[in-house]
């Protein structure tokens, strides 16, 4: 393993020598958050300020706050087909996934004990699985194949009479393999069993019809389509039995308690009608940065592989492992580059554990810690590419001509 | 034009607009998920960690005591649900008082639903802990005792230093927890001084942001998180970090403890103003709660018997002066308030009940305009009512 100082002493060597300090900063990590887009801001802005009010307070600051979630409440739930009512806010895409599993565990824990999910979710589904069944329930991980897929025959195989649900999620946040999750939300439903979807990497960048899916639950995030930090959403289908997860005051009928944050609200309503309105574009303009980046990372890098799946992929995702480089390096060294990238997903980051994605579709340990995740994002363009191409087969040459890993006298390419 | 008169700041405070301006810079420029290893990402966990500090500074307590939330609601829950479970082997019994905020109440609704017994200590006429019922209620077998700051209905003061004694000698096994929302950064709370363990508070109540709050735990103490995932705050609150609301959270906790002598202090002038007036100008107006100036500086309850409060309130509503009936988060529900319920009040005080909750932005002229409208329409509407009956 190259020791960071190294990297760094080689890369300001080598910034000093192009001089003039002036950097191209490129964003590519979209997936670990986004910045809020400069309309949704105009949105949030006014209730930052003058209108203020409690939504739970009956005079008018009070009602038109309230009427302004409602709104909100009009413009996620369009996004995904659902309800307005079908949609309860929360504080992240986290509590609904906390929310989603601990409530039905609460509502049917007395029907049966058993919950299915796959070993490829968020941290926010496995560790709740986990904590699960340390209070009695039984945890299923489904398995995927090389490129992250789950299999729907093997759900068949692990559903029981006792199987009270199954969450699986819409898109991998590390390697972007879209599941199918209509087929998966069918078999669910031909058992009666309820159907859960993290879709907080899916909801703005591919179309998400909840009533086409027949999901019964699904899990969405502000941040990651740029919204604010702090909001989330669920998406309940009416008539789920499902508990609530923090209680207090009668908020979101009385479902999620706590004062609304109307700011972020607001400015996920207005982050969704815009996914909405601008989703054909917006994803075609990631597909084709995204396929421009792989085969350009593909055609000029030896040994590096493309995780996940070729075209069940999202829009914005390119996740390759470089044989014989250390991940935090090549992190570090772009990071240096003014390229902003990550790892694995951004929570983990800053452990030295390899990805339990990456793992989980059969990589080597040596080759899960070599991994860049790049997510693309709606203002980045084919120049940013373009200077990612520039700089990224040097610094994984470097990397790799320092690596003690790397085959003695050298790679081929480099 | 009809003024603005805001008197509901204990539902939920105007925006700094320093802070705010603070939260659209994050918002803008400094975009980064705290947990990446970027430089974007670190300058997002070093304006974190600035907040963190602002807050551990009101309560003299070290920043990594403190632990970011989505809100009082959220704190009350992680506090609560977190210490019953780490210590449910030791005992089952759970003490708190009538007159907490729902998301206390309602947590040890649930609570009793998994098998843990909850006594409810009851409050004397001015809303303050009866200390014997709590010494009375301590056993062994108590784990967990939560009681509130300052009451949000009614700006009582709750006697902490008392609890704290009470505690040491008669409960030192259990663990104490303070919702402390309605006084924070607003009066002083050192829960290192007490003993406290575990202490809530909120952003949106101190001119702060919604969606946004805290929960103090003393170093060394050890409970289960509420919300898992990605290991956020040290592993103990999943979630990617609220950056612009923790930065406005900061932010706004330090310019109110900056201020808070001089705002208390101005507070409790407007706040005696309005009491002495309406209770020398308008006939059978009673003040609930405190009756000198023991009370919080901030929260004033007054009942109108022979005007429903609800009625009162959108009266004053079309005068432009905003208040509420008890809290926010009940004011929905049919039923009357909890708090002056438990005080004891006859039903024509609780049914004609207003809180006034101040900001130090609020002027004695606004509170002379309250007073004057009220003497105006206190009468009618008691006119009116009795020609209904």
């Amino acid at each position: 393993m190259v020791l960071a100082t190294e990297v760094v002493d080689e890369l300001y060597r080598i910034r000093s020598e192009r001089g003039k300090g002036f950097m191209r900063r490129v964003y590519l990590d979209h997936a670990a958050t986004t910045a809020v887009h400069p309309q949704v801001l105009q949105t949030m802005l006014p209730y930052l300020q003058d209108q203020f009010g409690n939504p739970s307070s009956i005079y008018s600051w009070g009602r038109e706050a309230k009427a302004a979630i409602e709104n909100a409440r009009a413009q996620v739930a369009a996004l995904i087909n659902a309800d307005p009512a079908e949609i309860i806010f929360t504080g992240s895409g986290t509590e609904a996934d906390n929310t989603a599993l601990v409530g039905v565990a609460s509502a049917l824990g007395h029907k049966g004990r058993h919950i299915i999910t796959s070993k490829i979710e968020h941290h926010a589904i496995l560790h709740t699985a986990e904590d699960l069944e340390q209070k009695g329930f039984q945890v299923t991980y489904l398995p995927v194949d090389g490129d992250g897929l789950v299999d729907p025959e093997d759900l068949k195989k692990a559903l029981t009479p006792e199987t009270i649900l199954v969450s699986i999620m819409f898109a991998n946040n590390e390697i972007g393999t879209i599941e199918p999750i209509g087929q998966l939300a069918q078999i669910a439903k031909e058992h009666g069993v309820l159907f859960h979807t993290d879709a907080v990497q899916a909801v703005g960048n591919v179309p998400v019809d909840v009533k086409e899916l027949g999901v019964d639950l699904l899990s969405l995030s502000g941040h990651k389509i740029y919204a604010p930090k702090g909001v989330g959403a669920l998406y309940v289908r009416r008539g789920t039995k499902i508990k609530p997860f923090i209680h207090g005051g009668a908020q979101e009928r009385k479902f999620r308690a706590g004062t609304e944050n109307v700011p972020g609200i607001v400015g996920l309503g207005k982050a969704a009608e815009l996914a909405r309105l601008e989703l054909p574009e917006r994803r075609a303009h990631l597909i084709e940065l995204r396929d421009y980046l792989i085969e350009g990372v593909l055609g000029s890098i030896d040994h590096v592989r493309l995780n996940g799946h070729r075209t069940c992929r999202l829009p914005g995702n390119a996740n390759f492992s470089f044989e014989f480089v250390e991940g935090e390096s090549l992190l570090l060294s772009l990071d240096l580059a003014g390229i902003a990238a990550s790892s694995g997903s951004a929570c983990t980051s800053g452990s030295l554990e390899p990805s339990h994605v990456l793992l989980a579709i059969g990589l080597p340990h040596e080759i899960a810690h070599g991994s860049l995740r790049l997510t693309l994002g709606r203002e980045n363009t084919k120049e940013d590419i373009d200077y990612v191409l520039s700089v990224l087969p040097d610094i994984v040459n470097r990397l790799r001509a320092m690596s003690p890993l790397a085959p003695k006298g050298g790679l081929s390419c480099v | 034009m009809v003024p603005e008169v805001y008197l509901d700041n204990s539902a939920t405070t105007r925006v700094r607009p320093e802070v705010v301006q603070a939260m659209v810079v994050v918002m803008r420029e400094n975009y980064g998920n705290p947990s990446s290893s970027y430089r974007r990402g670190q300058a997002a966990e070093q304006a974190v960690k600035k907040a963190r500090c602002q807050v551990a500074h009101v309560f003299r307590a070290e920043p990594k005591e403190i632990y970011f939330t989505s809100g009082g609601t959220e704190s009350n829950n992680w506090a609560l649900l977190g210490a019953a479970r780490a210590r449910s082997r030791r005992g089952k019994h759970l003490v708190t008082t009538q007159v907490e905020h729902p998301s206390v109440l309602e947590v040890f609704r649930s609570l009793e639903e998994q098998g843990f017994t909850v006594t409810y200590l009851p409050v004397d006429e001015y809303g303050i802990i009866d200390k014997e019922a709590l010494a009375a209620s301590l056993t062994p077998e108590t784990i967990l005792v939560s009681t509130m700051y300052v009451n949000n209905e009614v700006g009582s003061i709750m006697p902490l230093a008392d609890i704290a004694r009470l505690l040491k000698h008669k409960a030192p096994q259990a663990l104490w927890h303070v919702d402390a929302v309605q006084g924070f950064a607003k009066l002083p709370l050192f829960p290192h001084d007490l003993g406290i363990d575990l202490v809530s508070l909120s952003g949106h109540k101190i001119q702060g942001p919604k969606g946004i709050g805290a929960l103090f735990i003393r170093q060394g103490l050890q409970i289960p998180p509420l919300i898992l995932g990605g290991g956020q705050e040290k592993g103990l609150r999943s979630g990617t970090e609220n950056v612009p609301g923790i930065v406005g959270l900061g932010l706004a906790a330090a310019l109110l403890w900056e201020e808070r002598e001089q705002a208390a202090a101005h507070m409790a002038t407007m706040k005696r103003r309005l009491r002495e007036r309406v209770l020398a100008e308008i006939p059978d107006a009673h003040a609930n709660g405190p009756q000198d100036d023991t009370g919080a500086p901030h929260i004033l309850s007054l009942s109108f018997p022979g005007v429903k409060g609800e009625v009162l309130l959108h009266a004053l509503e079309d005068k432009g002066i905003l208040v509420s009936t008890g809290s926010a988060c009940s004011s929905h529900r049919a039923a009357n308030s909890h708090v002056l319920t438990a005080m004891k009040l006859p039903p024509a005080l609780v049914e004609g009940a207003l809180r006034f909750s101040l900001s130090p932005d609020n002027t004695l002229e606004e509170i002379d305009y309250t007073v004057d409208c009220l003497q105006e329409i206190v009468p009618e509407l008691r006119r009116i009512m009795a020609l209904n009956r």
